[in-house]
């Protein structure tokens, strides 16, 4: 069991706990517990199932935002063979809270961006826990716009909570930082995917995502705003989140249904961080997947599918 | 009876002419900001802008029609598009139906086309009675039909934008819209229109992150809130006040995030202008 187990998780994690100590205890005696400790096993794994194999959207929420989750990082890690970063907004500076650079996928050249958060407190203040300023969203567009001219595909990792908001990201203008990355990903003349790997928040993780193809990480949430600020909206009260996770429809397998995310990737039982090294096999897969169905189109098209994407979502009444 | 003496005597009540006389709360304002007792009529006649301390009233989608277009040339595009609940999402169609019985509106935008000083434009105008003016499926959608529409007919787009951002209840679907609306403003830019964007009281979040942000001319009216992320969760998260003018359209002109800030009387003649300066066809 990695990490601190979340609360769900805790009759799972004693039941584990008591079968590793029925082992060592017959192992000291010299005693032959074989049939209780496959008893329990069977318990354990049932137990497993029955927990993980029906996840609420809020336990989903914070296996999303779980310390030992794979970050956008240890993806780029995993999935290319070569990855230069590169920094910088050519204006005001860099944020460590969005990485991007130079990779090989497959051998073929790319351009990376992705929003990092931090692997524990220091790395999470380093890297302000993923929230991206301004300067941040700029260097990826400027990353995307490089790649445009030198014909790279783009692939992006979303997991942020949400831009950051605080004075110099307002008076840095945030807001028209998000605006011209969705300018600049919708017309960009290159194939763009993007995996939500984590936490999916509002404006600041769209400013990655306009893609020819989104994908989600089973256990990811994607939202136009979190659970605890939507519950204190509506009921003034953050500690709903657990409902407000419930109406948002914010899990992958409910934006699949509501045709906003192309394809689910399927998580480990209990979540990527359980074997982080075969989620970066799958995400591998699935961005190949994807990349190699898009690649054939000229761009024309690709742009004019891209455009009738986005312009298809939404749902209401009348012509 | 003894008891009778100590009985409180019954008196008729006469209604006055003064109490019966129904003065409606609507006839006289009181200016938020420097409290300036104001009739409303006189109020109305200088553009809800307060003669004293020139602050700027919100205007309702109709009424920032009525002052920025020529007379009677306003013809509204998508009237019939109207929301409805995709997430189920708790009390939404209540909420819905109160802002449609309070506006007259069926949705938090109105989108059209019109003349200012005779040149034709297409115009999308937000209203922040409704549902704080924010943007689910119905305003992506008649916004992004807006910049299609100015598109085929080769004329320019004004949007005035007043929003509280993304609408919460319809989930990702709002915020995809964002998504939606640039992408629209990309393919309206690409064919070489003009397209000017004017920042009201409020503008904030997904709005602003999105079309709002993304006009070759911005405009924002004095003292209009601008920005991404509300004062209010601003402060609760860095735990200190925020300066006055933070966040102001003042603030937005010294940082470079707007072109102009424009007194509301200033903003109809100065888009004439504008449109004027992208039509000539020079002397030559």
């Amino acid at each position: 069991m990695a990490g601190t187990p979340l609360d769900f998780e805790k009759p799972l994690v004693e039941l584990e706990n008591k079968i590793m100590e029925l082992k060592n205890f017959g192992k000291e005696k010299g005693l032959d517990l074989g049939d209780e400790i496959a008893t329990l096993e069977k318990k354990s794994r049932e137990l497993k199932q029955s927990i993980f194999g029906n996840l609420t959207p809020w336990q989903r929420a914070l296996i999303a935002r779980h310390s030992e989750r794979p970050t956008s990082l240890d993806y780029i890690g995993m999935v290319f063979d070569d990855f230069l970063e590169l920094h910088g907004d050519r204006s005001f500076g860099d944020d460590a809270a969005v990485v991007g650079g130079l990779a090989l996928f497959h051998g073929m050249p790319v351009t990376v961006v992705g929003h990092v958060r931090g692997k524990d407190t220091k790395d999470n203040i380093a890297r302000n826990f993923g929230m991206p300023h301004p300067e941040g969203l700029r260097k990826a567009m400027r990353l995307m716009q490089q790649a445009e001219k030198f014909s790279r595909p783009v692939i992006s990792f979303i997991d942020t909570q949400g831009a950051y908001c605080g004075i110099g990201a307002e008076e840095r203008g945030q807001g028209e930082a998000i605006a011209h990355c969705l300018y600049v990903m919708s017309g960009l003349r290159v194939p763009v995917v993007s995996v939500v790997v984590g936490e999916g928040g509002s404006g600041g993780a769209l400013a990655l995502g306009v893609a020819d193809r989104l994908l989600m990480l089973e256990n990811a949430i994607f939202s136009v705003c979190s659970p605890e600020a939507c519950a204190s909206i509506l009921w003034k009260d953050g500690t709903k989140a657990a409902a407000a996770a419930q109406s948002l429809r914010l899990t992958a397998k409910d934006l699949v249904g509501l045709q906003v995310v192309d394809e689910l990737v399927p998580e480990p039982l209990g979540g990527a961080h359980r074997d982080p090294e075969k989620m970066g096999r799958d995400v591998k897969k699935a961005i190949m997947e994807h990349l190699e169905a898009i690649q054939g189109f000229d761009i024309e098209t690709l742009l004019e599918n891209r455009y009738q994407k986005y312009r298809r979502i939404g749902v209401y009444l009348g012509g | 009876m003894l008891k009778d003496l100590f009985r409180k005597p019954k008196y008729v009540t006469v209604r006055t002419e003064t109490s019966s006389r129904d003065v409606p709360d609507t006839l006289w304002l009181k200016c938020p900001r420097c409290a300036e007792i104001i009739y409303t009529r006189e109020l109305e006649r200088n553009l809800k802008v307060c003669r004293k301390c020139s602050y700027h009233f919100r205007l309702t989608a109709s009424e920032r029609i009525a002052v920025t277009l020529d007379d009677g040339t306003f013809a509204e595009y998508d009237r019939d598009l109207s929301p409805t609940n995709p997430l189920q999402f708790p009390d939404y169609e209540q909420k819905i139906q109160a802002a449609q019985k309070e506006t007259g509106l069926d949705e938090a935008v109105l989108v059209g086309e019109g003349t200012i000083a005779g040149q034709p434009v297409v115009i999308g105008v937000l209203d922040s009675r409704f549902i704080m003016g924010s943007m689910g499926s119905v305003v992506g959608e008649k916004v992004s039909r807006a910049f299609e529409q100015a598109r085929d007919r080769n004329f320019p787009v004004i949007m005035f934008s007043a929003s509280g951002g993304a609408r919460m209840q319809e989930g990702l679907l709002s915020l995809m819209q964002m998504a939606k609306t640039s992408a629209a403003v990309n393919r309206f830019s690409q064919a070489g229109l003009l397209f000017v964007s004017v920042l009201t009281d409020p503008t904030t979040g997904g709005v602003l992150a999105s079309y709002a942000s993304l006009g070759d001319i911005i405009i924002a009216e004095p003292g209009a809130l601008i920005g991404f992320t509300g004062p209010r969760v601003i402060e609760q998260t860095i735990r200190q006040k925020l300066p006055p003018d933070f966040q102001r359209a003042e603030m937005h002109l010294k940082h470079g995030f707007v072109d102009l800030v424009l007194e509301r009387s200033q903003i109809k003649p100065t888009l004439g202008r504008i449109l004027a300066f992208h039509s000539r066809g020079g002397d030559r």
